[in-house]
């Protein structure tokens, strides 16, 4: 439900922003037929994995830590 | 385990800013076309590199009055850990450059200041390592340290303001706050900062323990080696 209202929101903004100033050019094809998404799970799994990498170095040394 | 809540924290915030930097709207601006989102990734690069060399240099300072190896390892690590994000930030600038200024590198007086600031830590790793005695090394380098980061101020934040440049903020070049920062981009842009600092501070932290670590390891063989000479 709150993800449902948070994405028709960002639509709404977006569509909004398209209708007000279509002067400029901007990746609004991109958007519009949606494969931005795909971007933005291919930084998001990115970052996930150098997160997942130094919560695993943090771990490591806190054993080295108690050694 | 150490407190977890700041890095998870951070892990939000930068998911938040990949995802919202992205998809929220932003000002649409010529030139600049959809590359404004470049903001909310490359300037916190260098947020989290004067950070971190402001931590180092305060444990610089410490070092200096409680001549305690161990502030040696945090000022060390916090400015490896800085180069590192410097070197990032001036990567991204450069690519961004590339496509909005025309040229990756145009000799703009932030740009350039940049680039020294970047040589005078990058003599601080060298010199460090062209010292043999620890009490030295960690002594020199921490002098050099301060006066680094007393460079670092003029290069980066006064000079590139005196004279024009391409960068916004500076000259006669409006900064992003008047009318370009608007309040849709800062939604994005404060938490990208934070997140990006707390990530860097994580950085640095683990090099510091890690650091610690071999340093109690080695302080306690010469412990059992003056123990057996006796």
């Amino acid at each position: 439900m709150k993800a449902k209202l948070t994405f028709a929101t960002i639509a709404l903004l977006l569509i909004t922003t398209t209708v007000l100033h279509a002067q400029t050019e901007m990746a609004d094809t991109m958007r519009s037929n949606g494969k931005i998404y795909v971007v933005v799970a291919v930084l998001a799994t990115i970052f996930a994995g150098i997160f997942a990498y130094l919560v695993y170095l943090d771990r490591k040394i806190t054993k080295a830590e108690k050694k | 385990m150490r407190s977890w809540w700041w890095k998870i924290l951070a892990g939000i915030l930068i998911c938040y800013t990949v995802i919202g930097g992205l998809l929220l709207p932003v000002p649409r601006l010529d030139i600049l076309n959809e590359t404004i989102r470049n903001l909310y990734f490359h300037v916190p690069m260098w947020f989290t590199m004067i950070f971190l060399f402001a931590g180092a240099f305060i444990y610089s300072i410490k070092y200096l009055s409680s001549g305690d190896l161990q502030d040696d390892i945090y000022a060390v690590q916090l400015t490896n850990t800085g180069i590192f994000f410097s070197i990032l930030g001036m990567l991204t600038g450069m690519e961004w450059a590339q496509y909005t200024w025309g040229e990756a590198w145009s000799n703009d007086p932030k740009q350039l200041g940049t680039a020294l600031c970047m040589l005078i830590y990058f003599a601080y790793s060298i010199l460090r390592n062209g010292i043999k005695d620890d009490e030295k090394k960690a002594k020199i380098s921490a002098v050099y340290n301060i006066f680094a980061f007393a460079m670092m101020i003029p290069l980066i934040f006064i000079l590139p303001r005196m004279v024009d440049s391409l960068h916004p903020g500076n000259g006669g070049n409006p900064a992003f706050k008047k009318y370009d920062l608007d309040s849709n981009m800062r939604i994005v842009f404060y938490p990208a900062v934070i997140g990006w600092v707390l990530i860097g501070s994580w950085i640095a932290s683990l090099k510091i323990r890690a650091g610690l670590v071999s340093f109690n390891r080695e302080n306690e063989i010469l412990f059992s080696f003056e123990k057996d000479k006796k």
